[in-house]
């Protein structure tokens, strides 16, 4: 059996093994969900992350234990 | 001003109408890819999410539809990279050429659960173009590859399939 056969044979195989989605109709609407989602998003993007909030305590920290080190961090910024 | 022009530059009404216009056709591309309606309906709202988040880089003069179809694909195959079934295939699989309807179903059964255990960019291609019957030229618009490339991949996709089959003794023949 040549190549093209084989093909011809699996793919009718794949098709008798898995039938095309029959139900693609959208049972409701969506848009309260996606503007769930807008709300998350948003209120996501407003909110600091953790390692930002983490970052700041360890620089507010240098800087009040070791005050010396202030003019070291203005020479850099 | 026109509603795409709208959209573009950020307002929620615009957005909101061309939700309404196109989650039905986006939530239809999704399923026959993912094959289940509520992760359709999950991947259809981060499609426009993902829309709506880049509405500034969205050309006004250019066609929605399609640029909707072509982010609705990205996240669907997405979910298939992150999805992939890792059930191993028993060892004593029929031939698929018998008459017994019983080792048919079986072996159908063991091909299913290999198709859906493809990499996840020619599961895509192999379920559009065989299963659903999609024109090769939609898919490889909607995918953002070439003709020749879907193509391409449709043919390793099978080739896959029968090798795996043969491994597993079922008698899908030849090389």
């Amino acid at each position: 059996m040549s190549n093209e056969e084989n093909n011809k044979e699996m793919k009718n195989l794949i098709k008798t093994a898995i039938a095309p989605v029959k139900d693609t109709e959208l049972r409701r609407d969506l848009w309260p969900q996606m503007l769930r989602k807008l709300d998350e998003q948003s209120a996501a993007a407003i909110s600091v992350p953790w390692f930002d909030c983490a970052l700041a305590a360890i620089l507010g920290a240098v800087l009040v234990f070791f005050p010396g080190s202030i003019p070291a961090l203005l020479y850099h910024l | 001003m026109e509603l795409l022009e709208r959209f573009a530059s950020g307002d929620l009404e615009a957005f909101e109408a061309l939700f309404r216009q196109h989650q039905r056709e986006v939530f239809a591309w999704i399923v026959r890819i993912v094959r289940d309606s509520g992760i359709a309906e999950d991947l259809t709202v981060e499609t426009f999410w993902r829309i709506y988040k880049s509405r500034a880089r969205f050309d006004p003069a250019g066609n929605f539809r399609a640029w909707a179809r072509r982010i609705a694909t990205n996240a669907a195959l997405d979910h298939l990279r992150h999805s992939r079934h890792e059930t191993e295939l028993p060892e004593d699989l029929p031939s698929a050429r018998t008459a017994d309807p019983v080792i048919r179903r079986e072996t159908r059964e063991r091909l299913k659960q290999a198709f859906f255990r493809l990499p996840a960019k020619y599961r895509l291609v192999a379920t559009l173009a065989l299963i659903e019957e999609e024109p090769y030229n939609d898919i490889a618009k909607a995918a953002g590859i070439s003709v020749a490339l879907v193509k391409v991949r449709v043919f390793r996709a099978v080739r896959m399939l029968r090798r795996k089959l043969n491994t597993l003794g079922v008698g899908v023949s030849a090389k």
